[in-house]
């Protein structure tokens, strides 16, 4: 037998090896728990939660089963809500794809070395910032008095801007209090994320796909639509599972930019905290929970994960 | 009459200072199996390339039936390519792999399906079409390949190494496929192949490459026999290369020359002395490395000589027309 086999390091090395069982116990546990216990166990306790129901009168939790909290959901006020909120995480994610592609497609196929450091830099360097910082530094630039403004006029553009602000909904007072301004800051902020699935997913389709298909007779918008973008289509995918569902959850981006009416966020937020409403905040996270779900079974059906 | 099915006229294709071809001029017959033979980084690739049109030459000018292709996309030849890794769309099944093709031309569903259940019959793989290719295996992978690239009746076709990934056995029995449907089809094949024996065997003309230009071109037996340089009679097969100075004593001519090891054998007086330095046996034939005077030769003998030794003196003799002289290399 070798000497290094009777110390304990070399003793637990061989034990491990004997059994990998143990070992992959001993290197899921810690995670599992986690996941299981702390995570789970929390998001079924807010799930709970959503059953109960408040009296209106004391303001107090009446613990027992009802539908009660999600009859409320159902009010036009919060209905509305519900839908701004949806609306504006479809826009965002289709917004965010189709900026997107061409920058994941560039980095995919024709940056190589110094450039796609850069690309990665670039990509990436929005999120060593503070969120906070970057959503203020937003507010600053699209405000009535910001450089979005002051560079509009220069290029004697501000009718083009005024006129956009006129439009019903997704106009407003400036750009910082529409809708339009916390269009542009979701696009800005969750972009990395839709970057770069669609980057891996490029990466994966071999230009002898690309070559083969011209070879076969399609242009390069033909190409597209046939090879390309139903192989990226995962990318695509699980870019938008981050977009849209960053959207539906967020609470910070509409309260600084956009126009007073509440976002899911917000109302979970306003729920939990002053009106102690617990039994309606978890109702309405349960509602992106549902979507995302749906989202996903509708993506699955309409074969997204063939290509993985 | 037949008809030149490519034409290359002083084509080159430089990346940067990189001449991946150059210079060559070439005729690729209509009806032509033609072999592109070389080493790896030889050319041959790209100039199966410029073909398809996914390069484009730096200068000279290429023509396939007479029509130029300068400026021409691939979408626009009347070419089709079997690519190396096959390059089958994995979200497409079988059908529709192979009538992709006809689907771009906009040929009705039924009509394409219907084309492509033909195409796979053509290249025995009838009623695959349901399935993905990652279902099948390498060699029926092949063929799909083939069909979907023989489905849009192409002018010319182009086999990028396409035996390379499958196994001796699979290779011999597509490598006769493959030439029994040329020969049926009567399409223009242009096969590139680092496999001397693949492109002797199935080729009807063959174009060895080396640094990006075309050292010889010729048939299969052309090629084979009368090598015109060293780097030829050396690729194609295993040529022994007689020195000039030996070749100078032995028949008076200051050139080097070429010696088939199958040409060589062992006689028991005249010839000229070797010494026998290894023996291997190949099954159908032995493989014997001599010492002559101070040149290294490989000799193959049918059937295996009674009783060689190693270091045992011989005496080895061959046909004077088998020595073929070729030309002084250029310094």
């Amino acid at each position: 037998m070798p000497p290094n086999a009777l110390n304990w390091r070399g003793r637990l090395s061989d034990t491990l090896w004997r059994r990998p069982r143990l070992l992959l116990f001993l290197l899921l546990a810690p995670p599992v728990l986690w996941l299981g216990v702390i995570y789970l166990g929390s998001l079924f306790a807010l799930l709970a939660q959503s059953f109960f129901s408040i009296d209106e009168f004391s303001g107090v939790i009446k613990y027992e089963f009802t539908l009660k909290t999600y009859r409320e959901l159902l009010i036009p006020a919060n209905l509305d809500i519900i839908i701004r909120t949806v609306l504006m995480a479809a826009f965002v994610t289709i917004g965010a794809a189709i900026v997107a592609f061409p920058i994941a497609y560039f980095a995919a196929r024709y940056a190589r070395g110094k450039w796609k450091a850069l690309f990665y830099l670039g990509v990436m360097l929005p999120l060593w910032s503070s969120y906070l910082v970057k959503v203020y530094a937003w507010k600053l630039i699209l405000a009535k008095e910001g450089i979005l403004n002051w560079i509009l006029a220069k290029l004697h553009l501000t009718w083009l801007l005024d006129a956009w602000l006129s439009l019903p909904i997704i106009g407003g007072n400036s750009l910082s209090v529409s809708y339009t301004g916390t269009f542009l800051v979701f696009l800005y902020v969750w972009m990395p994320f839709m970057v770069l699935p669609i980057q891996a997913s490029l990466e994966r389709v071999p230009s002898s796909f690309i070559e083969a298909s011209a070879d076969l007779g399609a242009n390069a918008r033909q190409t597209f639509f046939n090879v390309i973008l139903p192989l990226a289509l995962p990318g695509v995918i699980a870019g938008s599972i981050f977009t849209f569902s960053l959207t539906l959850g967020d609470y910070i981006i509409p309260q600084i930019i956009g126009s007073s009416r509440l976002f899911i966020g917000q109302a979970v937020y306003a729920h939990q905290g002053t009106a102690g409403n617990i039994p309606l905040a978890a109702a309405f996270t349960v509602v992106p929970v549902v979507i995302m779900g749906f989202y996903l079974w509708a993506a699955k059906k309409k074969g997204a994960f063939d290509a993985l | 009459m037949t008809q030149t099915a490519v034409s290359f006229c002083n084509v080159s294709r430089h990346y940067g200072p990189v001449k991946a071809v150059d210079d060559v001029s070439l005729d690729i017959l209509g009806g032509e199996f033609f072999a592109m033979l070389g080493p790896s980084g030889s050319g041959k690739t790209t100039c199966l390339r410029l073909i398809a049109g996914f390069e484009q030459p730096t200068s000279g000018s290429i023509s396939i039936f007479n029509q130029q292709m300068m400026d021409v996309p691939p979408y626009r030849r009347q070419v089709n390519t079997v690519f190396q890794d096959y390059a089958l769309f994995p979200h497409l099944n079988v059908a529709d792999n192979v009538a992709y093709g006809l689907m771009i031309r906009g040929v009705s569903k039924n009509d394409r399906l219907k084309a492509a259940e033909g195409a796979l019959e053509l290249v025995r793989l009838p009623g695959y079409g349901a399935r993905k290719p990652s279902q099948l295996s390498g060699g029926q992978r092949q063929r799909v390949a083939l069909a979907r690239a023989l489905v849009n009746q192409p002018k010319v076709l182009l086999l990028d190494e396409p035996l390379g990934a499958l196994d001796l056995k699979l290779r011999e029995q597509m490598q006769e496929e493959l030439k029994e449907l040329q020969r049926s089809l009567g399409i223009t094949f242009v096969f590139v192949t680092h496999d001397q024996s693949e492109a002797l065997s199935m080729a009807d003309r063959i174009a060895v490459f080396n640094h990006g230009q075309i050292m010889q071109v010729g048939s299969p037996r052309e090629i084979y026999h009368s090598p015109k340089s060293e780097f030829v009679a050396d690729f194609v097969g295993s040529s022994n290369i007689l020195p000039r100075e030996l070749v100078n004593k032995l028949v008076g001519r200051d050139q080097p020359a070429s010696l088939r090891p199958e040409a060589i054998r062992l006689v028991s007086e005249g010839g000229i002395e070797a010494k026998i330095l290894n023996v291997s046996f190949l099954g159908a034939s032995t493989k014997i490395t001599l010492q002559m005077k101070d040149v290294t030769l490989h000799m193959l003998a049918d059937n295996e000589p009674a009783s060689l030794t190693v270091g045992e003196i011989v005496r080895v003799d061959w046909d004077k027309s088998s020595l073929h002289l070729m030309e002084i290399p250029h310094v």
